[in-house]
């Protein structure tokens, strides 16, 4: 069973939102990973999305590009991400863990076995970004079967009558993608997705969150106010991008603090 | 089911191909979908595709016998069809056109597209110019340098070039940074794929527009010979020549379809682009089909003189023909293609692309195991006036 439905249950008794931070697993290096998820949990985070290293990131902007890029350089693959996960559950069995990447490199190692993988290390969901609904017959009965949460993606370029297919297809929360565009842009407009939230709640009873653009703890509050969920990735990669190596976790739990004051603020 | 009647209804040819693409491009892809099925029914789109091919391109590209180089390797009559004569200077031009006529249909004004060597965005350039379209072209920071002559042709057809100079550098990049783009700009952008790859419906569409290669030879084989080629011979690197000209002659049975990938430094050195010969199945922007990849499920760079063939995927078809047993695949390596770009310059007088001189360079090891009577058909996608730079390069000469 995945912890992530029972957080989100939790919550909701305690009138609050989740915050979902990510980083890509690896960066900036192989040490690093398992302190930060501890780090992250610390400053406030409900869920962890850690970040799985691809060549090719095609959805992602150039800050999560370069994270990958860094990550791979450290040799960092599937089995060692799951091995991550695995060694932060010997001191953490209450955050759920998402896995986020692209769909190769759990194709390469095979759905079945990642899937057994997963669960055994301790992870709750996964989201494989190039993996619509569409082509993922099997693979979200796959990990469903496995107790892994299939995660979905929904973006402002979605037809309403897409929404119910992919809700059908998804367990755990539905990750609304704010704007059109990759990872790491700008210009959140919170009103427009206010609205597309709402036709997206007449079809979906899962939680959803809200990811892209989220900067501060202003925009955090402002898409705590509609979500259950905010996810934040570029803004923290992006510090441990600036940060020296040794003080990449003091300045991440900096920011992640930041961002729990401004989503505790929309329920305030 | 026939090998013809692929891809089925989501884009998959067996278990290649497909959508695998985030939910953000979904909706314009199923866009595209919908649209193109409205538009090969259309008798008016047909016309003004089939009237630009030929006023413009200047199609029908002609069947050439190359005596002198059939004599020169010995065995069986090769014959090159000329894509090479095509308006600037490939079969990409076929392609672009057909996808040009999509986006003006569907109220596009500005294309994107990704270049290896240069020649897709050449072609997307010329048609931008032709249509008046805004263009933007992707490419990587490498083949920026090593195709020099095409970025400053682009520009002066009025395009942008950017350079991409993440990961290898290359035409993978560049298609990543393409398809960001389109991500972020999805409702004003036609995206111009350049080879038969990609999520559906672009291996569907792309060989579509570029079956008319494989149409016009067997119309014209018979003429010059009196019967089909025992083997039609094309260069692999995303696949859209190869398919184009192959796809109308699968229910041919009796002709061998022969796909050249490249070899680079040789395949059993693992410095090459060779998926189809060594690689094994993946997902790869926006589709599955054979890979190069690493045991994690990495991408890895590959390696070729040619960039247009630089690339660790191949278009899904050229998959699922492979498993099928109707083409067989093959790899040519750099120094191989270097040697039979010389032959086809002195014994002919025709100056090949590094990609296609691939396929010549093969055709230069099928022919002398075959008899005089029989003859191959070379698919001469390209002309090899952008690679001087490289040949020279190659060869120590400072131009």
């Amino acid at each position: 069973m995945s912890r992530i439905g029972p957080t989100f249950t939790a919550l909701r008794a305690q009138n609050k939102k989740a915050l979902v931070p990510f980083i890509t697993a690896g960066d900036p290096g192989k040490g690093y990973t398992v302190p930060l998820m501890h780090a992250l949990v610390e400053a406030g985070a409900d869920i962890i999305e850690l970040g799985v290293p691809f060549s090719d990131p095609m959805a992602d902007g150039p800050v999560i590009q370069r994270a990958s890029e860094r990550a791979l350089a450290n040799k960092v693959g599937l089995k060692d991400v799951l091995a991550m996960v695995a060694e932060f559950r010997r001191h953490n069995d209450a955050t759920p863990v998402v896995l986020m990447g692209y769909a190769n490199p759990v194709e390469h190692m095979g759905y079945e076995k990642f899937a057994q993988a997963a669960k055994a290390a301790g992870v709750d969901g996964v989201l494989t970004v190039d993996i619509p609904p569409e082509e993922s017959s099997g693979v979200a009965d796959v990990f469903k079967a496995a107790g892994l949460d299939p995660i979905f993606l929904l973006s402002p370029t979605t037809p309403e009558a897409r929404v119910e297919q992919v809700a059908a297809a998804a367990g755990g929360f539905i990750y609304y993608v704010s704007l059109k565009g990759v990872t790491g842009a700008a210009n959140l407009d919170t009103g427009e997705v206010a609205q597309k939230l709402a036709m997206v709640r007449r079809h979906c009873a899962l939680p959803v969150g809200v990811g892209f653009g989220i900067r501060d703890a202003a925009t955090a509050e402002a898409v705590a106010r509609i979500a259950d969920a905010v996810v934040v990735g570029s803004r923290i990669v992006s510090e441990i991008e600036m940060a020296a190596e040794n003080q990449c976790v003091e300045r991440v739990k900096h920011v992640v603090a930041e961002l729990r004051r401004g989503v505790d603020a929309a329920t305030k | 089911m026939k090998l013809t009647d692929l891809p089925d209804s989501r884009g998959h040819f067996g278990p290649y191909g497909g959508i695998f693409v985030a939910e953000t491009l979904m909706a314009a892809l199923e866009e595209l979908r919908v649209e193109y099925e409205k538009a090969r029914q259309d008798p008016d789109f047909i016309a003004e595709f089939e009237y630009e091919l030929k006023h413009y391109v200047g199609r029908p590209s002609p069947v050439y016998h190359a005596k002198r180089l059939s004599d020169a390797y010995g065995g069986a009559q090769i014959y090159l069809k000329r894509e090479d004569l095509n308006h600037t200077g490939a079969h990409k031009i076929n392609n672009t056109i057909g996808q040009a006529l999509l986006a003006r249909r569907m109220g596009k004004k500005r294309v994107i597209a990704e270049t290896g060597a240069g020649q897709h965005g050449v072609a997307s350039a010329t048609v931008a110019a032709r249509y008046g379209m805004e263009c933007v072209v992707y490419m990587g920071a490498e083949d920026v340098a090593r195709q020099a002559p095409n970025v400053f042709r682009m520009k002066l057809l009025g395009a942008t070039v950017v350079p991409v100079a993440s990961g290898s550098k290359t035409l993978k990049d560049a298609l990543n940074e393409a398809m960001r783009d389109w991500v972020t700009n999805v409702e004003s952008t036609f995206y111009i794929l350049g080879t038969a790859a990609g999520p559906h419906p672009y291996p569907m569409l792309v060989r579509d527009f570029q079956c008319v290669i494989g149409r016009e030879c067997i119309q014209q084989m018979p003429e010059l010979t009196g019967r089909q080629p025992d083997a039609v011979v094309a260069c692999v690197g995303g696949g859209s020549n190869a398919i184009g000209i192959f796809h109308p002659y699968i229910p041919y049975e009796n002709v061998r379809l022969i796909g050249v990938e490249a070899g680079g430094a040789g395949v059993e050195t693992g410095r090459h682009a060779a998926p189809l010969s060594a690689g094994t199945p993946g997902v790869l922007h926006g589709f599955r089909s054979y890979l190069m990849q690493d045991e994690n499920g990495q991408i890895i760079e590959t390696h070729s003189v040619s960039a247009g063939l630089d690339y660790p995927g191949v278009g899904p078809e050229h998959s699922w023909l492979k498993d099928a047993g109707r083409a067989e695949y093959v790899a040519i390596n750099d120094d191989e293609a270097l040697a039979a770009f010389g032959d086809l310059c002195r014994l002919e007088g025709i100056l090949p692309a590094l990609e296609s001189s691939h396929a010549v360079a093969y055709a230069k090891k099928l022919a002398p195991t075959m008899g005089r009577d029989q003859s191959i058909l070379v698919n001469l996608s390209g002309r090899g006036d952008k690679d001087i730079n490289t040949v020279a390069k190659l060869s120590g000469i400072t131009l």
